[in-house]
Parts: structure tokens; C-alpha cells; sequence
């Protein structure tokens, strides 16, 4: 951490970000490189069953995954809101406890009324 | 206990006597990035190694024994393997997304790796919101894994892609849930003011029960949300052939190979942060002889041997439990353990409240 003194967050997450990306690229030009190369028909297929495949792949599919996701984001912002409350619950007390346990109610009501509304089942 | 911050800051100046201010930052950064890479490869080569050893010795097996002693070089060799395998041109992909795909899931897994603290001043990204930053970045890792099964344009790789996001969405709640009640314990966000607060105990044991109950409910969404032990759905062998990166061949494949093994190590070490105290010593107050003798630990094992513990007993989950179905498994996240998770935050913040907790 006194490393950090000298050089900027944001500079370090910039360091790793291109650290990330700088492996992905140089590994897969090494492969370039030495892996060998050869082109078929049936090679570039898709990796299915053996035979060839059947209408295309990138359909709309099964809704029950969006629903999901859609529950996934309304409780992942009420989240959000939780870490700033988090931090300084000490100092709050029970004030600070009173108030987030009424938003924590109305929370826990959302859940209880996907739940009842049949969204969490899944069909 | 050694403050490697001591060694970092010596090296700041002799460079800063010799040159400017801007070419010693470039300098760090770019040894900073190379050491970064180096540690990626080396953890997740010797993560390779850890968990086929282990699944071997739970199966009564030996597992690989022929190249070098105990089967150690067996994890270079496959490296150099997978380099020369043909990366196969496939017909019918969407070129770009196909390609993007392996750099967010890698990049999202090397920031994360970054936040970690490895030991006393060891330690290269640190915000102030530190685990909040880390939790952000761990999203980034889902839309390359939906990408990768959606560019395939293959029914397998698919349904691979939507249940791992399905599966990986849902659970981060009930992971940052668990996070959030340690937060309300610590009353900071900071990973180096979170390693400090837990100096005379660790937050599983200052904790009281919540923490306990926390720990318990990050180990089960850790272990979904790196797709592993009885939440392997994404991969399920017989169902979907390999999941979400069936159309990937060769090093392209390796990446997520990697990654899924250095997630491992990023959620082990997330635990170890927040409730076995990161790179802290085993303190116990009143105990000054006891301490000192754990101060004389490097605390680069001390955070290590905790990491790989946790990486023991999530490996170990996987060949306990059997795999479930993914009704199963949605109706245990949102039924059982999302609210399971809320109520104990609440416990938390009452015990926290009346001052209960140690």
C-alpha cells in the first residue's frame, strides 16, 4: 500500500486492465504462431451431434431466464443502496436501524409478491 | 510481521533520484503489469495441479505421477499442449463477439485478482470502496461467458450461456449480501482498513452468530458463481457437451479454463478477506505471547494458506453433493437463501446496534 502513495488508483486499474488483455493477445499470438493451421467444410461446423444442424441458433429463447435477470436487477440496486447505509450503520443507531428496516419491509413485499405472482416458479 | 511496503517504497525512490516523476510511475506500472501476469499464470498452473491432485485423492486415485516428481511438471506440459493445439476457423460464428468474448472474462478476473491484499503492504489496486469495485468487476466476467455462448451459434453452448448467467446473476445477490453483513461489522469498504479492523480477531469470530451464518451462506454462492462442485449446470457434461465453450479450441479454450480456476482463487481469497482477516495473523486478545509467535508467520502464508483452504473445502464440495437441476437450484437462491441472506443482515445490524458483537 505505500506503493499506492506513489502511483494512483486509477493508473493501477488501467496497469490490470491491459495486463488482462495484453495475455489474452500475446498467448493467442504465440498460438498463431506455432499451432498448426488447415481448413475443412465439416471442421467448421457446429460441434452438435454429427449431423448437420437444424434451423438457426440464435433464436429468442425460453422467457423464464429474462425473468430472472429482470428480479436479478431490481434487488441488485436495492443492494446498491444498502452498501451506503452499510458503512455508517454505527454511527446511525438505532434511528439508522429503524429507517433501513422500513426499507428493507418494502423490499422483502416485492419479493413476496413476485413469489406470490408465480414468478420464481419455474415452468 | 514484515511490511513489504518498506521494500516498494525503496525501489519508488531510488527510481525517483535518477529520473522524473512520470517515467518512475511508467516504470512501476509496467513491473507492476509483468509481475501481475506472471503471478496469474503461475497461481493458475498451480491451481491446476491442486485440484486434479485433489479430486484424485478423493477418489482413492493418485492422479498425475509420471512427468517430474509427484506429477508437478504434468501442469507445463499440458500448458505447452494446449499452446500448439489448431484453433479451429469455425463457419457460421459472429466473428467479433466470438473473439471479445475471452478478453472480458480474463480481464474482469486479472482487476479482481489485483484487489486482493497478498500480504502486509502487498497489496496493488486499493479504493476506498475496494469490495464494492471488486463485486462491480466480477459482473463484467458474466457478460463475457453470455457472449461466448451466444457468438457460438450452437443450441449447446446456448443453453450453457443462459443458465450460467441465470445461475452467476442470481447468486451474486445472496454474495453480496453476505459481503454487506461483514460491511455493517466493519463499517468500511476500504480492503486495507478491512484487513487492520479484524487485528484482534478474525470478523468470523468477532462476529458473533451472523457472521457465522454469512460465512456459510458466501461459501454456497461462492461456489455458484464460479460454476462449480453441485451448481455446474453451465458445464454439465453429459447435457451440453462442455457448456457455454464448446466452440472454442486450443489456447482460445484455455482462457476459460484459466479464468474459471483464477475465480476460484479470487472468491477463496474474497473470503479469506472478509471473514478469516485477509493477510492477518491468528490473533487472540489478552494472548500477547501467542500473538507474537503468529506475528513471526510471513503474512504472504498466512493469506495463501487461508485461500487454498477455502479452495479445499469448495473443491471438496463438488465431490460431495450431487449436481442439481436448475429449478432446483433458482428456487434455493431466491426461496431459501436471498432471504435467508436478508434476515441475517438484519440480525447483524441489531447485534451491531445493542453492541452484542465482540
Amino acid at each position: 500500500m505505500d506503493l499506492l502513495m506513489a502511483i494512483s488508483n486509477g493508473e493501477l486499474a488501467i496497469t490490470a486492465t491491459i495486463t488482462g488483455l495484453a495475455l489474452v493477445f500475446a498467448a493467442l499470438l504465440i498460438a498463431k504462431l506455432i499451432a498448426p493451421r488447415s481448413f475443412s467444410v465439416k471442421k467448421a461446423e457446429p460441434y452438435e451431434c454429427g449431423i448437420p444442424t437444424r434451423g438457426k441458433s440464435m433464436i429468442q429463447f425460453k422467457v423464464g431466464y429474462y425473468l430472472f435477470a429482470i428480479l436479478f436487477l431490481m434487488f441488485d440496486i436495492e443492494t446498491v443502496f444498502l452498501y451506503p447505509w452499510a458503512v455508517i450503520s454505527r454511527s446511525l443507531g438505532v434511528y439508522g436501524l429503524l429507517s433501513i428496516a422500513v426499507f428493507l419491509f418494502i423490499l422483502i413485499l416485492g419479493l413476496a409478491y413476485a413469489w406470490r405472482k408465480g414468478a420464481l416458479q419455474w415452468k | 510481521m514484515f511490511n513489504f511496503g518498506v521494500v516498494t517504497n525503496w525501489i519508488n525512490d531510488m527510481l525517483l533520484s535518477v529520473m522524473p516523476q512520470w517515467a518512475a510511475t511508467l516504470i512501476e506500472c509496467i513491473v507492476i503489469g509483468v509481475i501481475l501476469l506472471l503471478l496469474y499464470a503461475l497461481l493458475a498452473l498451480f491451481y491446476i495441479l491442486y485440484e486434479r491432485k485433489l479430486c484424485a485423492w478423493f477418489q482413492c486415485r493418485l492422479g498425475p505421477m509420471r512427468v517430474g516428481p509427484w506429477g508437478l511438471l504434468q501442469v507445463f506440459a499440458d500448458m505447452f499442449k494446449i499452446l500448439i493445439k489448431e484453433i479451429i476457423p469455425l463457419k457460421n460464428t459472429d466473428k467479433f463477439l466470438f473473439g471479445l468474448a475471452p478478453y472480458l472474462v480474463i480481464a474482469s478476473s486479472v482487476i479482481m485478482f489485483a484487489c486482493l491484499p497478498w500480504g502486509y503492504g502487498l497489496q496493488i489496486i486499493d479504493y476506498n470502496i475496494g469490495i464494492l469495485f471488486i463485486l462491480a468487476v466480477s459482473s463484467c466476467g458474466v457478460i463475457g461467458i453470455l457472449l461466448a455462448g451466444w457468438s457460438s451459434n450452437n443450441k449447446y453452448t446456448l443453453i450453457g450461456a443462459m443458465r450460467s448467467g441465470a445461475q452467476m446473476v442470481s447468486y451474486e445477490l445472496s454474495l453480496g449480501l453476505a459481503i454487506l453483513t461483514i460491511i455493517v461489522l466493519a463499517g468500511t469498504m476500504n480492503i486495507n482498513d478491512l484487513v487492520w479492523a479484524q487485528e484482534d480477531g478474525w470478523f468470523l469470530f468477532k462476529g458473533h452468530v451472523p457472521a457465522f451464518i454469512a460465512f456459510v451462506i458466501y461459501l454456497i454462492a461462492a461456489t455458484a458463481e464460479t460454476n462449480r462442485g453441485p451448481f455446474d449446470l453451465p458445464e454439465a457434461e453429459h447435457e451440453l457437451i462442455a457448456g457455454y465453450h464448446t466452440e472454442y479450441s486450443g489456447i482460445h479454450y484455455g482462457f476459460f479454463y484459466l479464468a474459471e480456476y483464477l475465480n476460484l482463487f479470487v472468491v477463496s481469497g474474497i473470503a479469506t478477506l472478509m471473514f478469516l482477516g485477509g493477510w492477518m495473523p491468528l490473533h487472540v486478545p489478552g494472548w500477547e505471547g501467542f500473538n507474537a509467535i503468529m506475528d513471526y508467520i510471513p503474512s504472504v502464508v498466512w493469506f495463501l494458506g487461508k485461500a487454498f483452504f477455502i479452495s479445499f473445502v469448495i473443491i471438496w464440495f463438488k465431490w460431495t453433493f450431487p449436481r442439481v437441476r436448475i429449478d432446483q437450484m433458482l428456487a434455493f437462491e431466491w426461496k431459501y437463501l436471498m432471504p435467508f441472506a436478508l434476515f441475517n443482515l438484519v440480525l447483524m445490524a441489531v447485534f451491531v446496534a445493542l453492541g452484542w458483537h465482540f
